[in-house]
Order: C-alpha cells, then sequence, then structure tokens
C-alpha cells in the first residue's frame, strides 16, 4: 500500500514511495538525508521539527509525507540563499540565540513565518508568534532579540533594496 | 578604556569581550549532527521493552516469538549483561537490562534490534514475560516504614543513604536565640526535558588479530563520555582501551545525561549480540521515565535568630525521593546539607538527610544539584522570620553575609564571596527600598539568594587523577588544535577553551579549533556537571597554552635577541614588551602596536584557515622575513614556525586538580560540598497575584550572578538568564505526577515547561570577584542562579497578598487554596467527581502503557490497596 510522493525540498525534486504512515519529519531526515530538521517530542508539542510547507511554518512531526506530495518545502538547511546566511540566521548568531542548538532550526524558522506576516512585530508578537516552539536552554530573552535584530536587518536590506531600485 | 587595548600584559585582547559561540554556524545552519541524525551502514534500530509494573518479580521472558520474527537480528535481555553498575562507585545497584526484578513502571527488560523501528516495536509486541507482583513503594516517608519487600537487597527500610551532620551547637544556638521559626517545605519532582531526547549508536569492529568482535565506538548524548567509557567497560567486560566513546553535539543536558542512561549500555548490548551496529532513541515518554531529575523534597526547617536579625542556628531534616536506583542519591542528598548553611555566616548547623528508594524513575543531579530544593525553604523562612520580626529581607541578608577569605563551619574553603554586590546591585535595580511592600493588595516583591560549586573538589571517581587535562598541538601555519575531554552541552565550553587559549597565546580566536570529547583523541575530563568545566578545563587548557607560549617564547627570544620574558603574546603577534615600555611613551608604543597591526599580513577573522594560494604566500613573506635577521616583533605565524624549526613539534599538556585546602574536611560525608570557588546570585521578582484564579504571574527577575571573571559575557547572561527561567518553571507549573508509580504527564505539553509567551523578562548582573584560583578569575555561572528563583517568586507573593507558599511549584490550585485559607474559606474541591483512587491533583493522561492497556496493576497485599496507605507518592 505504499504510495508515490513528489516533494520538492530546498528547491531540488525529491520522489519516493512511502508508507502513508510516513511522517513528513522522517522524510525528510530518512528519506532526503537532512538532519538539520530534529524530532524533540515526536507529538507537535515541541516545534523542533518545524519546517515551511509552502512558505508556512508547519510542524513537520504533524504533517504526513503524503499530504506534502507536489508540495514545496524549506527546511534549515535550504533557508540560506547560496553562500550566504539568512539574516534570521545571522541574528540567531549574533545575538546568541541559541545555546544547544536543538530547537535553533524550528524557531528560525518558525520566525521566518512570523516575519513573512509581520515584518516588524512587537516584543509580544514575537512571544505569540514563537509560542509553539520550546527551548530549554534560553529562557527564549536571546531568542526574542535575535528574532527583533533579524527583523532590522531584514527591513534595512528591503529598503536597501527598494532604493536601489529607485 | 585605552589601556585594556594596548598591548601589554594587562588587559585581555580575547577573554571578557562578547564573543558568539564557536559553533554558532553548524547549529543555525542544520549542519551540525546530534546522535540521532548520524547513521552508518547495516545500522539497526533498536526497541526497548519497559516493565509496566511499579516492583515485580521477573518469572520468564520468552523472546523466541519475537526472535523468530523477519527483520529482527537480536533480542537481548538481562542475561545478556549482568554485570551491576551505577554512577557512584558505591551505588552500583543497576542492570542495563531487568534481572531478577523491575523497580518502577517504565524499567528496562528486554531490548529488540531490527531492520525497521516497525517492526522493532512488532517485535516487542511478541515478547512474553511473566512477572510476580510485588508491593510498591510510593511516598518515601511511607517506604522508609517498610518492614519487607525492600526495593534493594542490603538497603533496609529503602533508606539508601542518611547523613546526620552537626557543626557548632544547634541546640545552643536555638537556646540563644530570641527567636525561632519552624516549618515544613515541599519542593515536587522536576526533570530536565532537555531538548533532544537521549540517542545512542555502538558499533563494534572486528578484531584484526582474531575476526572476532573487537573495538566499540558509542557515539552518545552524554555530558559524561569518560565516565561512560569506563561503566561500558564495566558492563560488557571489556577494556577500557577497547571503547571509544564519541559525543557529538548534544542538545541540552542539565544533569540529565550526566550519569550512564540505560540506553547507553543497551545499544551496545544490542550490538554485540546482532553483530550489526544499532541506534537507539528515546521517545519523549521514554526521556521522562529515565528521568534522574531533581527528587521531590521534604525540608523540615527549624531557623534561630537574634532580634536584629542575626542568624544563630539552622537545623534541617531532609527527606528525598530518589526513585528506584542510586544514582547520584548520596551525593544530592549531601549537597543539601553542605551548602545549606554555607553561603551565610551561620554559626551553628545541624543536618539528618534521608536518601529513600521508591518505586519511581531513578532521581539524580539536576542544574542545581542539591542545593535547590533546601535553598527554596531556607530562604522562605528567612522571609517568614523578618515577616515576624518586621526587618527588611534585604538587610538581615546583608548582616548574614560571610567574611572572606574564610573556611565555613562544615569546613568550606571561601576565597571570593560577590554576594553582597549581588544583593546591592539587585535592590538598586528593582528599587526594593522604594517599591517593596507599596505596590498594593495583588503585586510584590521579593527576594531570594543563591550559591553554587564550581567543580567538586574531590571527584567521585577516588584517586589523585587531575580533574581535566587538556593537549594542545600547533600545527606549522599557526593553526591551534585544544584537545579536551570537556563536553560541550551548549552551555559553551568549546567557546570558553578557545578562547582561554587564544587569550594566553594572543592569537586570533579564528585560529583556534577544539576537539572535544572523543576518548580516542582527548585526554582524560570527568565530563560536564557540577559546574566545573570553567574552573577546570579552563585552568587545564590555560595551562596548556602556557606550556605552548614558553616554547614560542624561547624560540621568539633568539630571533628577537632577547629574554623570552621580554615577550609579550597579544593580537596575533609576538611584541618584546620591554622594548616598547623602555623605549615609546605609553601613546607611542600604542601608535606603534597600530601601526605593526597595520603592516602585517597576520590572517585575522574567518579566513585563517586560509585557502592554499594564502597560505604559499604566507609561507613566501615569512621566508622573506626570515631572511632580514633579528627583529622587534614577529607575527604569531611567524614565532610558531620558529618555534617548530627549533622543537620540532609543538605540542603542550596541562592539567588541573583542585588545590588541597579546597578539599574539605574529613568527616563522612565531607567529601560532598567542597569546591576550589563558589558562584553566588541574588535576585529580586517582581510578581502580581490574580485572586480570582490563584494564577501567578511574573512580571520580571532582576539576577545578579557573581561568576569571578566574566570570559564570555554574553554567555554568562544566556546561562543567568536560562537558570533563572528553569528556576521559574519550577516555581510555577513543572512538576512530575504520579498515580501508583505511574508518570501522569509524560509529555511536554503535561510538563508544562514554560513557553515564551509566559516566560518574563530577566534582567541579568555580571559580578566579578575574581578568583584567585578560577581561570583569569572565573567561576561558575551555569547553575547558581536557579536556587534563588523559586525563593524570590514565593516571597514576592507574600509581599503580593499576603500568603505563605511553602510548596512547590506554585500552581493556581495551591494559591488560591491558600488564599481561601487566608480569609477562613470553605476548601475548594477541586477533583470532585474524579476517580477517587486517582491523585489530588490529577490532571493528565497517562502515556502510552495506559493506553495500551497494560496500567499498573497492584499486588493484593499493596499497602495503598488496603488504605494503610496515602495513595501515590506526589499526592497531595
Amino acid at each position: 500500500m505504499k504510495k508515490n510522493v513528489r516533494i520538492v525540498i530546498n528547491g531540488a525534486e525529491h520522489r519516493a514511495e512511502v508508507e502513508p504512515r510516513l511522517l513528513l519529519v522522517h522524510f525528510l531526515r530518512e528519506v532526503a538525508g537532512l538532519t538539520g530538521t530534529h524530532i524533540g517530542c515526536e507529538t507537535s508539542l515541541c516545534g523542533a521539527c518545524t519546517v515551511l510547507l509552502d512558505g508556512m511554518a508547519v510542524k513537520s512531526c504533524t504533517v504526513l509525507a503524503v499530504q506534502a506530495d507536489g508540495r514545496s518545502i524549506t527546511t534549515i538547511e535550504g533557508l540560506a540563499a547560496s553562500e550566504n546566511l539568512h539574516p534570521i540566521q545571522e541574528a540567531f548568531w549574533e545575538e546568541h540565540g541559541l545555546q544547544c542548538g536543538y530547537c535553533t532550526p524550528g524557531m528560525i524558522l518558525c520566525a521566518h513565518d512570523l516575519l513573512q506576516q509581520n515584518a516588524s512585530p512587537s516584543e509580544q508578537e514575537i512571544r505569540d508568534g514563537i509560542g509553539g516552539n520550546l527551548c530549554r536552554c534560553t529562557g527564549y530573552q536571546h531568542i526574542v532579540n535575535a528574532v527583533k535584530a533579524a527583523s532590522r536587518k531584514m527591513n534595512q536590506r528591503q529598503r536597501a533594496a527598494a532604493r536601489a531600485a529607485d | 578604556m585605552a589601556n585594556e587595548e594596548r598591548p601589554t600584559t594587562t588587559g585581555f585582547s580575547v577573554i571578557g569581550k562578547r564573543t558568539a559561540m564557536v559553533d554558532a554556524a553548524e547549529k543555525t545552519t542544520g549542519a551540525g549532527k546530534y546522535t540521532d541524525d548520524l547513521s552508518v551502514p547495516g545500522m539497526l534500530v533498536g526497541k526497548i521493552l519497559h516493565s509496566p509494573y511499579p516492583h515485580a518479580r521477573i518469572k520468564r521472558i520468552d523472546a523466541s516469538k519475537a526472535q523468530a520474527l523477519e527483520g529482527v537480528s537480536a533480542v537481548v535481555t538481562g542475561e545478556d549483561a549482568p554485570v551491576t553498575y551505577g554512577i557512584l562507585p558505591i551505588g552500583h545497584d543497576e542492570h542495563a537490562l531487568a534481572v531478577d526484578k523491575v523497580r518502577y513502571v517504565g524499567d528496562n527488560v528486554a531490548c529488540v534490534a531490527a531492520e525497521t523501528e516497525a517492526i522493532a516495536e512488532q517485535a516487542l509486541e511478541l515478547i512474553d514475560v511473566e512477572y510476580e507482583l510485588l508491593p510498591a513503594w510510593f511516598d518515601p516517608e511511607q517506604s522508609m516504614k517498610a518492614e519487607a519487600e525492600f526495593i534493594h537487597e542490603g538497603r533496609p527500610h529503602n533508606i539508601e543513604k542518611e547523613y546526620h551532620h552537626v557543626f557548632g551547637d544547634p541546640e545552643k544556638g536555638f537556646a540563644e536565640s530570641d527567636y525561632v521559626h519552624e516549618a515544613r517545605y515541599i519542593a515536587n519532582e522536576v526533570t530536565h526535558a532537555a531538548m533532544e531526547p537521549h540517542s545512542t549508536l555502538a558499533s563494534f569492529e572486528l578484531d584484526p588479530h582474531t575476526g572476532k568482535l573487537g573495538r566499540l565506538t558509542v557515539w552518545s548524548s552524554t555530558q559524561v563520555p569518560y565516565y561512560l567509557q569506563h561503566k561500558l567497560s564495566l558492563v560488557l567486560e571489556m577494556p577500557m582501551a577497547q571503547i571509544r566513546v564519541i559525543k557529538p553535539l548534544v542538545g541540552g543536558g542539565f544533569g540529565g545525561k550526566s550519569e550512564v542512561i540505560p540506553l547507553e549500555i543497551i545499544a551496545a548490548i544490542a550490538a554485540r549480540a546482532a553483530k550489526r551496529p544499532v541506534k537507539i532513541t528515546y521517545t519523549r515518554e521514554e526521556v521522562f521515565w529515565a528521568h534522574r531529575g531533581r527528587p521531590r523534597t521534604i525540608v523540615d526547617l527549624k531557623t534561630g535568630v537574634k532580634k536584629d536579625g542575626r542568624i544563630v542556628a539552622v537545623r534541617a531534616r531532609v527527606v528525598q525521593d530518589g526513585g528506584a536506583y542510586c544514582s547520584y542519591g548520596p551525593v544530592t542528598i549531601l549537597y543539601s546539607g553542605a551548602l545549606l548553611g554555607a553561603i551565610y555566616d551561620i554559626p551553628n548547623v545541624g543536618y539528618d538527610g534521608y536518601r529513600v528508594l521508591t518505586n519511581k524513575p531513578a532521581c539524580g543531579a539536576m542544574r542545581g544539584h542539591g542545593t535547590v530544593n533546601v535553598r527554596f525553604a531556607f530562604e522562605s523562612q528567612l522571609d517568614e522570620i523578618c515577616a515576624a520580626l518586621k526587618l527588611d529581607p534585604k538587610e538581615v541578608r546583608q548582616k548574614n553575609f560571610l567574611k572572606p577569605p574564610c573556611i565555613t563551619v562544615n569546613n568550606l574553603r571561601v576565597l571570593s564571596y560577590g554576594l553582597p554586590d549581588c544583593v546591592q546591585k539587585v535592590a538598586a535595580a528593582s528599587r526594593w527600598k522604594e517599591r517593596r511592600g507599596k505596590l498594593g493588595r495583588g503585586r510584590g516583591l521579593g527576594m531570594g539568594c543563591s550559591h553554587y560549586v564550581s567543580g567538586a573538589a574531590n571527584s567521585i571517581i577516588r584517586s589523585d587523577m587531575p580533574h581535566s587535562t587538556v593537549n594542545i598541538k600547533v600545527d606549522r601555519d599557526g593553526g591551534v588544535v585544544v584537545y579536551t575531554g570537556a563536553s560541550e552541552i551548549g552551555q559553551g565550553s568549546d567557546t570558553m577553551t578557545a578562547q582561554v587559549a587564544a587569550e594566553v597565546l594572543g592569537c586570533a580566536l579564528s585560529r583556534v579549533r577544539v576537539v572535544a570529547a572523543d576518548t580516542d583523541l582527548t585526554p582524560i575530563d570527568i565530563g560536564s556537571y557540577s559546574s566545573r568545566v570553567t574552573m577546570m578545563a579552563g585552568n587545564a587548557t590555560l595551562r596548556a597554552a602556557e606550556e605552548i607560549r614558553k616554547q614560542i617564547a624561547s624560540a621568539a627570544a633568539r630571533k628577537m635577541n632577547c629574554a623570552p620574558e621580554d615577550l609579550v603574546f597579544r593580537e596575533d603577534k609576538v611584541l618584546n614588551n620591554n622594548l616598547g615600555a623602555r623605549a615609546l611613551s605609553p601613546a607611542k608604543e600604542h601608535r606603534n602596536a597600530a601601526e605593526i597591526l597595520e603592516t602585517t599580513d597576520a590572517p585575522r577573522g574567518p579566513s585563517v584557515s586560509g585557502r592554499v594560494e594564502g597560505q604559499i604566500l604566507r609561507g613566501s613573506l615569512q621566508q622573506k622575513r626570515k631572511e632580514e635577521g633579528p627583529k622587534d616583533w614577529m607575527t604569531f605565524e611567524e614565532a610558531v614556525v620558529a618555534a617548530i624549526d627549533f622543537h620540532g613539534a609543538l605540542t603542550g599538556t596541562g592539567s588541573y586538580a583542585p588545590s588541597l585546602d579546597a578539599r574539605g574536611g574529613k568527616f563522612k560525608g565531607a567529601g560532598v560540598g567542597p569546591s576550589p570557588a563558589y558562584s553566588y546570585s541574588a535576585q529580586v521578582a517582581e510578581v502580581s497575584v490574580d485572586e480570582e484564579t490563584g494564577e501567578v504571574t511574573v512580571h520580571k527577575v532582576w539576577a545578579a550572578h557573581d561568576c569571578g571573571r566574566a570570559l564570555n559575557p554574553v554567555s554568562v547572561e544566556g546561562q543567568i538568564i536560562g537558570s533563572v527561567w528553569m528556576g521559574l518553571g519550577q516555581a510555577l507549573q513543572e512538576e512530575m505526577v504520579w498515580k501508583d508509580g505511574m508518570l501522569m504527564n509524560p509529555g511536554l505539553l503535561e510538563y508544562r515547561s514554560p513557553s515564551s509567551v509566559e516566560s518574563p523578562e530577566i534582567e541579568p548582573f555580571i559580578v566579578e570577584s575574581i578568583d584567585p584560583e578560577g581561570p583569569f578569575g572565573a567561576k561558575e555561572c551555569s547553575e547558581g542562579s536557579l536556587a534563588a528563583t523559586i525563593p524570590a517568586i514565593a516571597n514576592a507573593i507574600y509581599d503580593a497578598v499576603g500568603i505563605r507558599l511553602r510548596e512547590a511549584p506554585f500552581t493556581p490550585e495551591r494559591v488560591l487554596a491558600a488564599l481561601r485559607a487566608q480569609k477562613n474559606a470553605k476548601k475548594l474541591n477541586l477533583t470532585e467527581g474524579v476517580d477517587p483512587t486517582s491523585p489530588a491533583r490529577f490532571r493528565e493522561h497517562g502515556g502510552a502503557l495506559w493506553f495500551r492497556g497494560k496500567g499498573p496493576q497492584r499486588h493484593p497485599r499493596d499497602p495503598a490497596i488496603t488504605g494503610q496507605q496515602g495513595s501515590a507518592g506526589g499526592d497531595d
């Protein structure tokens, strides 16, 4: 009863025959070999496995691989364009927004979704936005600072790009 | 500060700067590998069969059906490795897989190694185990009264260990006191809940001489690679030299990975039986069963003071619910006593500690090991005394400060003591004097203090071996490789190591590469726990780097026609300081240094490891400069080349053992508590209490921490915030809830670790007392802050609404009950209509075992059934 799926991950197409029960997170880690997406609980509570599904943050342990058929996934490995880090990755690095790093990929992708919807979130909006992603090291404070810094960076770059276009 | 920028022997160029973690790149891009990310060809998946009973004898295990299932390579049981082990030499009471008895719901019975996880799970269902149920003990105070059916042989009345310490004369002290306060405090059980579930991959290679299974390599999520190597050697009956333990990235530890966790040995046993590599990764529920967290602790505390608040005597009776195995238990119960009174100057201390066995997962070490729950009791009681005597809690603490350098009444050596500054800082920042008691009903401020060791002065392996040893190798192009056994678990140990090496060698941080925690490559280090790494591995790194510096200096001095002592290593250069000091005014010297920086080709920043062309170019420049004859300064690379030309290889070793006078007294149990240095923390919490719902909101915590010297201030702040936050979780919401030995909340939703939404702002203040024994004066910063948070919040709740909460966590139920008691209102029955045998604060579902129809059965003679015993240990 295996199903064929075609999933575009970080721009590259992956075709495989999978069990219908296979979770997207297991597809990413075991079929596509992308281990940057971590598993913290397998029950959609911790958010460590957050990825972007057609640009929207989802917990990939709550999505079946067959549900992602024909759709596009971005994992932490695919966030940075070429050699440059994404501004959110830079901000987490610079603001000490991580310690053990296990929640970091999910946290970054969740922040990505948040900043797509709201380019300049307030502190409370950031805290609400990442509320589904648990971190056990940082007490969230440096993560919140990192998201603020990322927001500033992205807005600055957008303005610079707009000026360049003028 | 211009002074710090000058290349002289004072001031620092690497440490003390806000430095991003050296492993941040791999962690922000997903490139870093944790154990579960690893796989090797032919690898099998291991799954463990757990006991559904809290206490039972195993009569028979029939694994033949599981063995016969297609895709199953091996099924292993206790018979496959019957040797006992335990983290403490005095506590070898565990089997990797149960041999005769199971002792808690979740205990390990068998393991299947199969091609896929699904096959392994199917095989678990086919294992037939016959159990004979035994009476089980869930409450420590009941368990202590047991007369038969003890959990372990040789532990009568289920008491793992008891200690009775008297320092000074507590009874005389109470008699001389003007006021004596006595109360019972309870802190319920909490667990680490690190984000990464435990994972182990074990793989044997063939012995080249015999063709049989030879060396074992284990990749594991561990804080203590060397202890793991040792215990594997013990249980698998192999020499340690035949075992290699590698620690990949670890996704948080907090103590939960600071001892050998069953899966780490089970994976190796299964790999041996299957003759193929086996990886086991715990599910989140299994992580809760593996536990080793902070025990439920009952503290009966008595404090006597003079009218002015000067503490005269303290006596505590502490009972810890240790769970089914020894684990770190004796150390935990000793820490509770040793650090109880040692933060203040208290002349008379009495302590009775009982570590008790129960049929629940074993408790072990958790952040703030042994000190947290007694600190909650002590700092709460101090606040109660202040309320009774109408004294300011801040001033009372100030009256009781130690006067270092000193030896505390229980023989702990204190050289640096930043607590007075910590108290001052948080009092000022929170405007304590103006605002405490004046925020109106419903809102309040509370203060708490805590302290912690910077590593234990006496290692649990009783030997004279240094606690940390570090090797450094320098390559010809100036690349510095530090080999350390210290385990990076997110706390920043690799970054600290690189910083210390770079500071001593005066080279760019980017030259330094840290190879850590691989028992084949890195010299022995006893691991990352008890906040020992900066003090011990930091000192070892410092000494190894000094040895290297000496070798470079002797070679460079020849080239520069000066004495080695005249040389200064700064900013990727070796400079003749004497020349600078003699010939140049400070301003000129400064300019000179700047000129030097401009004119050199020394690579700085991320390009250090450089491309090949770059190296060739640098090589030819070096050659040119080499031919120029004696010089006033050399680049780090030139100096390294000179040293390698002279010495051959450039390697250095440094080690650290705590100084003898820091190792404490001679009485039984004196080994636990002594440390080379202690950290100190003072905190003020601001809370509001909703009197309708009982909900407590923490608005802000001001936290000052004395870490000796902040080697990396941003990392220190991260540790302070993380510790305070974890304390806040224990104060308000985290709690393991039990029913008949079964964990009711084995999931991240039910366990309720605080999310970003309910986490307040925490403002960290760094206090630097510059400890004489720490590397550059540094001491602990990752644990000590946790303990102060819980009493600070309890005291703030008292300030807000006048209720005293003596049981943590301060859930809305408990707050509401206390508020109603305050108003003499009728007690709310929150459990009306709920199963009468369930705990009063039954809240959550019972986990997978429960749903599979394998819920715990009770022995007919079980006291809980006959009604002689209270129900679950965690019951109200």
